[in-house]
């Protein structure tokens, strides 16, 4: 279980995050929707153990091992995942090579680089990435769509216990996004992977099909419900929680 | 310490026992045969001459350089020359009496030192030819047969001037005169060693030619000179690697290296230099590029105190065509002031110069180049990219370029960029459990990575097991 109990966190001295508690089950996926500004990216960060976001008060632990010390390598390898809102592109790194030493640094030495290679090669097929994309530098001029799935075929290559994914739906047109929580939802029911999907828009949300629905706002958990909740939101608007 | 660090980790300052330099091993000099006291002089340039049984011309030209070298005063830009002490250097340190073809014939210490430099093997399979130089002289060096029977030439400079004197003296000097700069002035008067190759016209040769320059004694001055000539339509590729102990006193390496292109001829100069931090590394490299001919270098400096090197091309034919990949690492101490330039005289000639450069714990990179495109060169190109990544806030990066332009109808394109590993960078990786010091790793080897693939296989997994271990510890 991840397990985040009332949280506060700042960037310099500014307070973002005021408090939040949240539980995930394995399987689950809870979608997190709020204003902008309201600290739901910065929540995403903190899990993560971004370095500038600095948790002043309360715990995240996964099976009850406590993230809130461990850096970000160490915070992976215990099972956590952030899909970036903006993937990072770094140059002469290709996607293939870059999976492998991601791989290796979570599960060990690999047995066979070639029987990776075409592991890598399924997974990418099975969530649409194009094939050419796996050879070419990571994200480097990839378009937003493509970039998206390259960041769920990581999170299908890394295998983590729980997955924070940031806006991963906004920029993208239907199909893509259609394309992305189908991969999201196959790789749910392979590895059982709890989630936290944080969006603005309900769309993606019809096809993961949330157990739960928090709306942030100012900071805080200001409501929770079933996914009925994302559709009266969008439209309704966040005017009654700002 | 680490951003990235848990907290309370206690810091890790870096020693000197920390120094990933693998190659800082030395041998004794007892049994050397010859070592000059230290110190320059009229006296010293007759006795190296005269231990070579050079013919007058190279002595009154060495003088004459000499003389030179004492005239010029110091350059006034680049990096800091100031501590440079001429009169405590040896200038000559000859170890053995003369060159061995075969290893067992070689000195069983410097055979072990090569041995452990991994030249040996390197030798047997990919190589056309080696030599191997020991402080002054190369004490090693062959050539396959394949490429002797062809009519190819490949013997140290000294061999070279031996042997074939004419057509050493027809060219001599002919792309960088003595007076060039202080540097080439003192090369010139105190030069040793050095390759000599000459390919005949429509001679390719599949294999490349290595050199190996090792300075083994404390306050060496090492001054190899290298003459290559690549005649009408002919190809070679000739690289050299370089690497000194680690004596906490500094030595001094200054090679000329002139190159004479012919018509429609390409030669590749490949340098992975990998000095000890104590080296000075003040080197002159040209070459004359005729119709149609082309010539690459690919320069590679990740060791010295110091580097000042700027390998350039003269495009004097018409359609001529040169290009630098140039590749610095400075780290602590150091600092690599590189470049290229690219001087077009003809018509229709093309260059091109990519220059990358990191630098890391306090380490200094500078780029300066020149572009000159004379009266005649119309129609002609050149394209300069230069990037620079700086890893921390103590380091640091200059660019200088130069361009003089004296004819229309050219083109010249410019870009550069310089970046930092970002957090960002860094915490992307981090994220998919890449530890600090790998992400670092992976980001470097990507910026490098575009001018590495043009490097030769074996030359490229050096360079990178090079880079991985100058990041190593460079974390944490």
């Amino acid at each position: 279980m991840l397990q985040i109990k009332n949280i506060h966190v700042c960037v310099g001295d500014k307070s973002i995050v005021n408090g939040v508690s949240l539980s995930v089950e394995p399987g689950e996926i809870h979608a997190i929707m709020g204003p902008n500004g309201s600290g739901k990216s910065t929540l995403a960060y903190t899990l993560a153990g971004h370095p500038q976001y600095t948790v002043t008060k309360g715990s995240i632990a996964i099976d009850d091992v406590e993230l809130f010390e461990l850096s970000p390598d160490q915070r992976a390898r215990e099972g956590m995942f952030l899909a970036f809102q903006y993937p990072v592109e770094v140059s002469g790194v290709s996607v293939q090579n870059f999976l492998r030493v991601a791989y290796e640094a979570k599960f060990g030495k690999l047995k066979s680089i070639l029987e990776f290679r075409s592991h890598i090669k399924d997974l990418a097929k099975e969530l649409k990435v194009k094939p050419e994309l796996i050879e070419r530098s990571l994200n480097e001029g990839f378009s937003g769509g493509e970039k998206k799935r390259v960041e769920i075929l990581q999170m299908a290559v890394l295998k983590p216990k729980f997955a924070v994914l940031d806006e991963t739906d906004s920029g993208l047109d239907v199909d893509a996004i259609r394309a992305v929580a189908e991969g999201i939802q196959t790789i749910r029911a392979k590895q059982n992977t709890g989630m936290i999907v944080i969006t603005h828009y309900q769309r993606i949300l019809k096809y993961l099909k949330p157990d739960m629905v928090h709306v942030m706002a100012k900071g805080k958990i200001v409501q929770s419900g079933g996914h009925m909740l994302a559709e009266e939101l969008e439209k309704n608007g966040y005017a009654q929680y700002v | 310490m680490s951003r990235f660090a848990p907290i309370k980790l206690p810091t890790h300052t870096a020693s000197i026992v920390d120094d990933p330099y693998e190659h800082g091993f030395s041998d004794p000099t007892d049994k050397y045969a010859f070592i000059s006291k230290p110190g320059l002089s009229a006296r010293l340039v007759k006795e190296i001459s005269s231990h070579k049984n050079e013919p007058a011309w190279m002595l009154n030209y060495r003088l004459d350089a000499l003389s030179r070298f004492e005239a010029m005063s110091m350059p006034m830009w680049g990096g800091d020359l100031s501590h440079i002490d001429f009169s405590s250097i040896h200038y000559y340190l000859k170890p053995t009496l003369g060159e061995s073809k075969k290893w067992e014939d070689v000195p069983e210490y410097i055979k072990r030192t090569f041995e452990r430099l991994g030249t040996p093997q390197a030798e047997r399979e990919l190589l056309a030819g080696v030599k191997n130089q020991f402080d002054s002289e190369v004490v090693q060096g062959s050539l396959k047969d394949v490429w002797s029977k062809q009519g190819v030439i490949f013997l140290s400079m000294d061999e070279g001037l031996k042997q074939y004197p004419d057509l050493v003296k027809q060219y001599f000097g002919t792309v960088i005169p003595f007076g060039d700069n202080k540097f080439s002035a003192l090369n010139t008067a105190v030069w040793s060693g050095g390759s000599f190759v000459y390919v005949p016209k429509g001679v390719e040769v599949t294999m490349p030619l290595q050199a190996y320059f090792r300075i083994n004694a404390e306050k060496a001055g090492q001054f190899e000179r290298t003459l290559i000539i690549a005649d009408e339509g002919s190809k070679v590729s000739y690289a050299e690697g370089c690497t000194s102990p680690t004596y906490s006193t500094s030595s001094l390496h200054s090679a000329v290296v002139e190159i004479i292109v012919k018509k429609g001829a390409r030669v590749q100069y490949t340098t992975v230099q990998n000095w000890y931090k104590h080296v000075y590394n003040l080197v002159t490299k040209r070459a004359y590029v005729e119709e149609e001919g082309n010539m690459v270098w690919t320069d590679f400096n990740m060791g010295s105190l110091l580097t000042m090197k700027f390998p350039s091309f003269i495009l004097a034919g018409k359609g001529a065509s040169g290009e630098t990949l140039s590749m610095a690492l400075a780290g602590a101490g150091q600092h690599q002031d590189t470049g290229s330039k690219a001087i077009h005289l003809a018509p229709h000639t093309t260059s091109t110069i990519v220059s990358k450069s990191i630098s890391k714990g306090g380490g200094r990179t500078t780029y300066r180049g020149m572009v000159n495109i004379g009266p005649n060169a119309h129609g002609s190109k050149n394209k300069v990219v230069c990037d620079a990544l700086i890893l921390d806030p103590d380091s640091r990066s200059d660019t200088y370029p130069t361009e003089r332009v004296f004819t229309n109808d050219v083109s010249l394109e410019h870009e550069a960029t310089v970046s930092k590993i970002g957090e960002d960078q860094l915490f992307y990786l981090m994220s998919r459990g890449l530890s600090e010091e790998e992400a670092s790793k992976m980001i470097v080897r990507g910026f490098a990575e575009p001018l590495i693939k043009k490097l030769p296989l074996e030359f490229a997994v050096e360079m990178n097991r090079l880079i991985d271990l100058e990041m190593e510890g460079s974390v944490g």
